[in-house]
């Protein structure tokens, strides 16, 4: 309760700076709108509609996009860490492609599929599916090998001992490459966004695009704080559980 | 065979290790870890292995369970030949191999559920059963890391009964214990083998714990690996393990160490 109370209060305390800031006039209000007519902005798109439904637009390309990228980069990732062979090639691959921005892959994407979903949804999965191959063979690597051998012993046969030594005993490293598998994902999305413009589905990156065409700064704000917000989100709801289970059972992450 | 022999004959060997021979190729050098070892052991006997470290005891212990092949010779189990590693021979490790992602009840299901011909609800009791018999019926919903490095052996050791296992396999099981807690630990263990009547095997570098446990004491000697020596321990049970006799024994076994130029801790 005074863990929350704090936070409150100190994003109240940012948003006054910033409206002190506006007050002083050191720079033009088109450049810097006051925090109200940035609520203003988010108040009146999401009473209209046009807030809810981009955001629906993206997180639809976005969920798709991150459950193929996992579907794809979590065996990936098994593979490269049980097979010396796939790690010299798919893992020095996904080792390669991981420090690409993914950014860099909408050009190609716009010239493979054209202005397209599938544009957006092959943008979403190469910036997910690396990091995920990644964190999942570091995981399965860093496992101590005496788990297997203990499995084994008690007649555990390679499927079961994948599926309920392997698996689970990677857990904290699984979840967290989800975790940066998720930040890049969305941060792909974004960028993927605000590039493609097609006629499908207005997401908040085409929004964020547009109000920099208009010129309309409390609707770049806006849309930026909604980003964040949704990001905050995503993390609590998706990910703090699993963390909450996981440092409960391995005893970690206490202070 | 006669009659005669058939009649009054000691029963079959429970588990037979016949001329046995490992090598480890490293990139240098090849280690000759153990050779021509041959070992019979018989239904319900508790066996100790004692050597220095190096001497391949633990190589031994992964051959019998089946995690290692040997190079050469074989090892029976009720006149099968071993060739992977099976819940009929279950090893309790020296460090804890507890899975942290379940608590002290889910371990010691694991290997339960690998176990066919039972119902889950079965399972559940038998693990109930052997919690309860280690002493930690209190502690079944308890967390891995929640838990003491005693009570942490002690759910391995309930994790390695509860598949009723035909012979259980210990490598120095209470190595990283405090004396206090391997103490109460050398009781508990001789309680469960006079109720379970388990043939057992342990590896341990401590004199005074072979001499406590052991009805057969193997001395094995380092590079390569032999078994030197073997002593029958015929003192009644339980044993108390800071008694005159245990020390008497402990101290003929440290002599036979050194006389095979192996030192060995006397206490741990």
């Amino acid at each position: 309760m005074r863990r929350s109370l704090l936070a409150i209060v100190f994003f109240v305390a940012l948003a006054a700076l910033w409206g002190a800031i506006v007050r002083a006039q050191i720079w033009s209000p088109v450049l810097l709108p006051s925090p109200l007519s940035v609520w203003d902005y988010v108040v009146n798109a999401g009473r209209d509609g046009t807030l809810l439904s981009a955001s629906i637009v993206t997180l639809r390309r976005l969920l798709s996009g991150y459950v193929i990228g996992l579907a794809i980069g979590l065996p990936l990732g098994l593979l490269t860490a049980s097979s010396t062979f796939v790690e010299d090639t798919i893992g020095v691959l996904a080792l390669g492609l991981q420090t690409l921005p993914s950014v860099c892959w909408v050009p190609l994407a716009l010239l493979w599929f054209g202005q397209t979903e599938s544009a957006m949804l092959f943008v979403v999965i190469m910036g997910t599916v690396w990091s995920v191959v990644i964190a999942t063979d570091t995981g399965v690597r860093t496992i101590p090998p005496i788990y297997a051998r203990a499995a084994r012993t008690m007649g555990s046969r390679p499927f079961h001992k994948w599926t309920r030594v392997i698996l689970p005993a990677s857990l904290p490293y699984l979840v967290s490459g989800m975790k940066q598998g998720w930040a890049f994902a969305w941060r792909s999305l974004m960028a993927a966004e605000i590039y493609v413009t097609i006629l499908t589905g207005f997401g908040l990156g085409h929004l964020l695009h547009y109000g920099r065409e208009l010129n309309a700064m409390d609707q770049v704000i806006g849309i930026m704080l909604v980003i964040i917000v949704i990001g905050l989100l995503a993390d609590k709801i998706l990910f703090s559980p699993w963390e909450r289970f996981l440092h409960r059972r391995w005893g970690t992450g206490k202070r | 065979m006669s009659l005669q022999e058939e009649l009054q004959g000691p029963p079959p060997a429970k588990l037979i290790v016949d001329h046995v021979s490992k090598w480890f190729r490293q990139k240098r050098q090849t280690v000759h870890a153990l050779d021509d070892i041959s070992l019979k052991v018989a239904e319900g006997e508790f066996i100790v292995i004692v050597g220095p470290s190096g001497c391949g005891k633990s190589t031994l212990l992964d051959i019998i369970a089946g995690l290692e092949k040997p190079d050469k010779g074989r090892v029976l189990a009720d006149n099968e030949p071993v060739l992977n590693p099976g819940r009929h021979r279950l090893v309790m490790f020296q460090e804890s191999a507890l899975f942290p992602w379940l608590n002290a009840f889910g371990n010691v299901m694991f290997g339960l559920k690998l176990k066919p011909g039972l119902r889950n609800s079965e399972r559940r009791e038998v693990a109930k059963f052997f919690l309860h018999l280690v002493g930690l019926e209190k502690f079944m919903e308890a967390n891995v890391h929640e838990l003491s490095g005693g009570m942490k052996q002690r759910v391995a050791l309930a994790r390695a009964l509860a598949p009723n296992p035909r012979v259980l396999l210990m490598d120095e099981p209470f190595a990283a214990l405090d004396a206090m807690t391997r103490e109460q630990l050398y009781g508990d263990i001789q309680r469960i083998w006079e109720k379970r009547r388990k043939t057992i095997i342990f590896v341990t570098h401590n004199v005074r714990e072979a001499a406590c446990l052991a009805d057969r004491v193997v001395i094995m000697s380092p590079t390569p690996g032999r078994i030197r020596e073997v002593f029958d321990i015929t003192l009644p049970r339980p044993r108390d393990f800071n008694s005159i006799e245990i020390a008497r024994h402990a101290s003929t076994l440290t002599a036979a160490l050194k006389e095979h130029g192996a030192h060995a801790t006397l206490t741990g």
